[in-house]
C-alpha cells in the first residue's frame, strides 16, 4: 500500500526552456535542419527588405510639386503627394470636397465609437450607421437638396468612391446574405428554392461578367426612359454577388449550430424569428466572423474591377494617372501606393474581427 | 395501479393534463411508437424507462412537438396538438423540458438563459423576469453562478440552471428527457434532489430515466416500454417487486442486478 500526505513544491521550468536562449532554441534552432532554415530565411530576409526599405524610405523623395524634386534614386512619392487630392476625391468639384471631408470625418467617429468598448448606447449608434448615415451620405455626396449643388456620379472617383461601393456592398450584402441563408434551410419549399436558385445563379457567375451585364445589358432590357445610374448598377451588381457568397458563409454556421439549441429555443416556446434572432444567429454569426470578415475582404478588394466599366476607384485613378507624361515611369510607387490603402483597410478588418473573436468567446465545453 | 396505493401525500388531482389516444409515429418505415395510450393526471409524477430505442424519449418528445406524431390524439390541458402553430405554441408554453444534453444556450449567461423565454414569450419586464429568475436560481441553489456563462459551469450545474430555466416560464408539466444521462457520477445526485424537491411541491413531471432509486422515492407510476409500446404500467412498489411480464423482468433484473 502506498500513502502520500506530502505536497510537492511548484518549481521553476528548467532556464533552457525560458528566456531568449531557451525562446531561440525552441523556436529557430531546435535542430540542424531548422537551424539551416533559419540562416536560409534570414539571409532572403535581409537581402530583400533591406534594400526594399532603403528604397522606400532612405533614399526616397518626400517634398516638392514635380519630377525635378526627384533626385535621390529611391521611391518618388511626390507623385502621390502632389496627385493626392484627385486619388482621393476623384473628379469631384475641388470646391464641394468639404462634403466628402465631413463624411470622413463621420465615418471614423462612427467606427471609433463602435469600436470603442465603453461608449454608451451602442445599439443607437450602430442603428443610425446603418440608417441615417447612409442617407446623409447619398444627401451630401449627390446635392441636389438643402442647396447644395449636384454631382453626379460619373464625377465621383478615387478612395471615396471605393469606399461607396465597399461600404454600400458590405452593409447590404450581411443582412441579405442572412436572410438568403435562412431561406435555404427554410421548411417552405418555395422560399427554399427560390434562394437556392438565386445564390447558385449569382455565385456561378464571375463579378467581371455581372458588372459588365449591369453596365452594357441591362440599359438594353429596360425601357429608355429609365435611366439606372451607372454607379448604382455596378452597387447592385456587388452587393447581390456578395450575399450570395455570404449566404453561404452564414449557412455554414446555421448547420454547425447543435440541434439541441434549435429544440431548447422550441421548448421554451420561441417563435421561428425569436429563435433565429436570439438563439441561433448570434451563435453562427460569431462563429462565422473569419468567414464574413474574409468575404468583406474580398468585397472591398473586388471593388477595384469596377474600373472595367469605367467607373475611377481608386486603383483605376492612379492608373490614369500613370499615362501622365509628366509622370511616365512612376508606375512602381503608385502601385505600391494603391496596394498599401488597399492592405491597411483590409489589414484594419482583420485584426478587428480578430479582437470581436475574442471578446465573444465565452468559454469551452458549451452546447 | 390505483392511486390509493401511492406511499407519499402528494396530490394528485382528477384533472387530466396530458392525454395519449392511440397515438403512432414513424420514422419512414420504421414504427416507433405503436399505439400509445396514457393519461397523465395533474400532480403525477411518472418515470418512464425501457431499453434504448423503446421509443421513450420520442414519445416525450412528441407531448411538446419536437416530433410529430402521425396518428392518433395528444391533448395537452385543453389544447389539441395539432399543426396549428398557435396551439403548438400555447403548449409549448405550458410544458417545460429538460434535456439529456442541458441545451443551456451558451453565448448568454445562466441569468440571460433563465430569463430569456419569460421576456420575449410571456412578455415580463426584464426587470421582474430576472427577479424570478433569481429565485429559481436559489432554489436550485447556484444563485451565485447567476453572471456566469454555461461553458464555465460543472455538468450538474448546467442541468441544474437547465431545470430553473424551465421554471422560470411557470409550466404545468415538466418532461426530463435522461436528465442524469450525461452527468459524471458524483454530480448526479445534485440534479436528482432538485428534481425530488420539485416533486414534492406537486409538480406534474413525466420523466425518462434510468435512476431506478428516483423512481421508487417519488414516482407515482412506473411505465415501461419495448419495441414502441407501453409493456407495463404499475405503481413502483408493484413494479419493482411484482413485475407482471417477461420483458419487464429481464429489464429490471438487467439494470438492477450488481
Amino acid at each position: 500500500m502506498i500513502v502520500n500526505d506530502t505536497k510537492l513544491p511548484d518549481l521553476p521550468p528548467p532556464s533552457s526552456t525560458s528566456g531568449i536562449i531557451g525562446w531561440l532554441r525552441i523556436n529557430l534552432f531546435s535542430t540542424p535542419f531548422y537551424s539551416v532554415l533559419t540562416l536560409v530565411v534570414g539571409y532572403l530576409l535581409w537581402s530583400t527588405l533591406i534594400p526594399a526599405f532603403q528604397w522606400i524610405f532612405i533614399d526616397s523623395d518626400w517634398v516638392g510639386d514635380s519630377r525635378d524634386a526627384c533626385t535621390s534614386g529611391g521611391a518618388c512619392w511626390v507623385f502621390i503627394s502632389v496627385r493626392m487630392d484627385q486619388f482621393i476625391y476623384g473628379f469631384y468639384p475641388e470646391t464641394e470636397y468639404w462634403r466628402i471631408n465631413i463624411l470622413f470625418v463621420m465615418l471614423a467617429l462612427l467606427i471609433g465609437a463602435l469600436i470603442y468598448e465603453g461608449t454608451p448606447k451602442k445599439g443607437w449608434i450602430a442603428a443610425f450607421a446603418l440608417t441615417a448615415f447612409p442617407v446623409i451620405s447619398f444627401f451630401l455626396l449627390y446635392g441636389g437638396s438643402f442647396g447644395l449643388e449636384v454631382v453626379e456620379t460619373h464625377k465621383w472617383g478615387g478612395l471615396s468612391l471605393t469606399l461607396v461601393l465597399a461600404l454600400v456592398g458590405i452593409v447590404a450584402s450581411l443582412p441579405i446574405g442572412i436572410f438568403l441563408a435562412l431561406g435555404r434551410r427554410s421548411n417552405m419549399t418555395a422560399v427554399r428554392s427560390f434562394c437556392t436558385v438565386f445564390i447558385e445563379m449569382w455565385r456561378g457567375v464571375p463579378l467581371i461578367t455581372i458588372l459588365f451585364m449591369a453596365s452594357v445589358m441591362l440599359p438594353l432590357f429596360v425601357p429608355e426612359e429609365i435611366d439606372f445610374d451607372k454607379l448604382l448598377r455596378a452597387l447592385i451588381g456587388i452587393t447581390l454577388f456578395q450575399s450570395a457568397y455570404m449566404a453561404e458563409v452564414i449557412r455554414g454556421g446555421l448547420q454547425a449550430i447543435p440541434k439541441g439549441q434549435y429544440e431548447a429555443a422550441d421548448a421554451l416556446g420561441l417563435s421561428y424569428w425569436k429563435k433565429m434572432g436570439l438563439i441561433v444567429l448570434p451563435q453562427a454569426l460569431k462563429i462565422m466572423i473569419p468567414g464574413i470578415v474574409n468575404t468583406f475582404i474580398a468585397l472591398f478588394k473586388d471593388t477595384s474591377l469596377v474600373l472595367i466599366i469605367g467607373l475611377f476607384d481608386l486603383l483605376a485613378i492612379v492608373q490614369a494617372a500613370l499615362s501622365d507624361p509628366k509622370w511616365l515611369g512612376y508606375s512602381i510607387e503608385g502601385y505600391a501606393f494603391v496596394a498599401f490603402v488597399f492592405w491597411v483597410f483590409c489589414f484594419s478588418m482583420s485584426r478587428y474581427s480578430q479582437y470581436l473573436e475574442r471578446k465573444l468567446h465565452t468559454g469551452h465545453g458549451a452546447r | 395501479m390505483s392511486e390509493e396505493n401511492n406511499s407519499s401525500a402528494m396530490d394528485i388531482s382528477d384533472k387530466v393534463m396530458i392525454e395519449l389516444n392511440n397515438v403512432n409515429k414513424w420514422y419512414g418505415n420504421f414504427h416507433v411508437l405503436k399505439d400509445i395510450n396514457l393519461k397523465v393526471h395533474k400532480g403525477e409524477r411518472i418515470v418512464v424507462c425501457g431499453p434504448s430505442g423503446s421509443g421513450k424519449s420520442t414519445m416525450i418528445r412528441c407531448l411538446n412537438r419536437l416530433e410529430e406524431h402521425q396518428a392518433g390524439d395528444i391533448i395537452v390541458g385543453s389544447t389539441v396538438l395539432n399543426n396549428d402553430l398557435k396551439n403548438i405554441e400555447t403548449i409549448r408554453r405550458e410544458v417545460g423540458m429538460v434535456f439529456q444534453h442541458f441545451n443551456l444556450f451558451p453565448h448568454l449567461t445562466v441569468l440571460e438563459n433563465c430569463a430569456l423565454a419569460p421576456i420575449w414569450v410571456r412578455k415580463t419586464p426584464r426587470k421582474e423576469a430576472e427577479a424570478t429568475a433569481m429565485k429559481f436560481l436559489e432554489r436550485v441553489k447556484i444563485p451565485d453562478q447567476a453572471h456566469k456563462y454555461p461553458g464555465q459551469l460543472s455538468g450538474g450545474q448546467q442541468q441544474r440552471v437547465a431545470i430553473a430555466r424551465s421554471l422560470c416560464m411557470n409550466p404545468e408539466v415538466m418532461l426530463f428527457d435522461e436528465p442524469t444521462s450525461a452527468l459524471d457520477p458524483e454530480m448526479i445526485k445534485e440534479v436528482l434532489d432538485v428534481m425530488i424537491e420539485l416533486a414534492q411541491e406537486g409538480m406534474t413531471m413525466i420523466c425518462v430515466t434510468h435512476e431506478m432509486g428516483f423512481a421508487k422515492t417519488v414516482a407515482n407510476r412506473v411505465i415501461f416500454m419495448d419495441g414502441g409500446q407501453i409493456i407495463e404500467e404499475n405503481e413502483p412498489n408493484e413494479f419493482f417487486n411484482n413485475p407482471q411480464s417477461e420483458r419487464t423482468q429481464l429489464f429490471l433484473s438487467q439494470i438492477l442486478e450488481h
